[in-house]
């Protein structure tokens, strides 16, 4: 009888966390802001079906990298768990907190109990009342949640484009301005980048924002014409 | 589950929670409010859909200002009549079901499939229909495939009808709707249908003791929903209390509202030589 091969429970962690992340670097990637007008989601999307950008409820939006399959269920399950809070108690008892939990949850246990990790990173924002109480949450393919503070960048290259968005990021920026730093933080990526496409054109672009102004259902989709006569 | 409807995932997650049926059923209901008239009309741009403020328990005026025409979605709204509690969860569940669909999916239902996922809703409250408990609503939307607007009846089986011009629900109706039958006209302006509904309304607390008109000293009117190509808006409190105060006036004179002209005056009866 052979002896059963035995893998310490570090390197069962250490080889699905590679695994994971390397998934996650392959994949195309997102930037969130939070501004002055709300919170605005770039993704560097060509697919005008498969979007990395959805509504979670009237404040929340949800933006994803990584396997389309998986994050794609994962935005399911937000949606529902926001539409039964809001209809069992009352819609202002919905928080991203919730959701950010419940997701950290999810991808926790999967990553833990599943032979295969999920490949995504999840990002999930409320729009407050004004720029101070906007809230992003970054969520990773282990469930670790991280509050981040003015923008988010996941994907692959995020780090190349998290220096990009830090450099010309402040509160003060305008819907132009804040589509712009977005677009050439999704453009200048790292020339060995290992990613499938390096160009960043409005052509192949999903942005979304969660306009402060609105009343109620804030999540506004911002289609080709609208991406292009603002940045012009 | 694959399913995009909130209803059916509420169900499969706490089954049996909506509308269970009593244990006992057929007694009187005498101390549940009820809602009472809804009108809907199409005119030129869109439709209009219009409902009195006033609850009944029994013989008792339970409520003077109650919401009886909720913004469904977008381009669509939902007027209630019958049973208020069980209604009003009802349009609650129909707003969420509706938004569900939508964020899931990635677009808006077609008023078609609006007016579907609303019969089977109220199906589902058909055991509580039979013991008494009735739910009826009326959805009126804006067809954006088609350009014009649409009116759909329905009865406690979830049965759905459409109806081509003007429609009303609740004790009032019948006075409603031969109301209407006098005053719609497709081609009218928004204020002229505006002023249609809410003189069938006017028509309809007339005849019916549960239904409420106009109350000028608490400052009470009707409560108007437009849904035409730009989406639902709510026709303000000042432009109805300005149409119904009109109305009034000219009811002053006319107590029966407006008349049909006397087009046989100048005819002589039979044509015999």
């Amino acid at each position: 009888m052979t002896t059963p091969y035995y893998v310490t429970p570090e390197q069962v962690i250490a080889d699905k966390a590679e695994f994971a992340s390397k998934g996650i670097k392959r994949g195309r990637s997102v930037v969130v802001l939070s501004t002055d007008f709300g919170v605005l989601f770039v993704a560097d999307n060509p697919s005008r079906a498969l979007h990395k950008i959805g509504e979670i409820y009237d404040r929340i939006g949800f933006a994803a990298v990584g396997k389309y399959n998986e994050f794609e269920s994962l935005r399911v399950a937000g949606i529902r768990l926001a539409d039964m809070r809001g209809f069992s108690y009352d819609r202002t008892d919905v928080t991203v907190r919730t959701i950010a939990n419940a997701y950290a949850q999810t991808l926790g246990s999967i990553f833990i109990e599943a032979s295969k990790p999920y490949e995504v990173e999840i990002a999930v924002a409320e729009v407050g009342t004004d720029q101070r109480t906007d809230q992003l949450y970054r969520i990773s393919f282990d469930g670790s949640v991280h509050d981040e503070s003015g923008f988010i960048c996941m994907g692959g290259d995020s780090d190349t484009i998290a220096e990009s968005v830090k450099s010309g990021y402040h509160a003060g920026l305008t819907e132009r301005e804040a589509l712009q730093l977005a677009i050439s933080a999704l453009s200048a990526k790292a020339d060995d980048s290992e990613t499938d496409n390096n160009t960043s054109n409005p052509q192949g672009l999903e942005v979304a924002m969660l306009d402060r102004s609105r009343p109620r259902r804030t999540f506004v989709r911002l289609d080709r014409n609208r991406i292009a006569e603002i940045t012009q | 589950m694959n399913s995009s409807s909130f209803a059916e995932y509420l169900e499969s997650t706490s089954p049996g929670s909506r509308f269970r049926l009593p244990e006992q059923g057929g007694e009187s209901h005498g101390d549940l409010r009820h809602g009472t008239t809804i009108v809907a009309l199409r005119y030129s741009d869109g439709v209009i859909m219009a409902g009195d403020r006033r609850a009944t328990t029994g013989n008792i005026i339970a409520q003077r200002d109650i919401q009886k025409v909720f913004r469904a979605d977008e381009f669509s709204v939902v007027g209630i009549a019958g049973t208020a509690g069980l209604a009003i969860e009802l349009v609650r569940l129909f707003q969420v079901e509706l938004e569900h669909y939508e964020k899931i999916e990635g677009v808006t239902l077609s008023l078609d499939g609006k007016a579907n996922r609303l019969s089977s809703l109220l199906r589902s409250n058909l055991g509580l229909a039979l013991q008494g408990l009735a739910v009826v609503p009326l959805l009126a939307g804006f067809d954006l495939q088609r350009n014009h607007g649409r009116i759909f009846s329905y009865d406690v089986t979830g049965g759905r009808y459409e109806e081509h011009d003007f429609y009303a629900v609740g004790s009032g109706a019948h006075f409603a709707r031969g109301s209407l039958k006098k005053l719609f006209a497709l081609e009218h302006s928004e204020p002229d249908a505006v002023r249609a509904a809410v003189e069938s309304l006017y028509d309809a607390a007339d005849d019916d003791s549960a239904t409420g008109g106009p109350d000028i000293n608490r400052g009470i009117y009707p409560l108007v929903f437009r849904v035409d190509s730009r989406g639902v808006h709510e026709i303000s409190a000042d432009l109805v209390s300005e149409l119904s105060q009109e109305m009034l006036a000219s009811r002053k004179l006319n107590p029966n509202g407006s008349r049909a002209q006397n087009v046989a005056k100048d005819k002589t009866l039979g044509d015999t030589p």
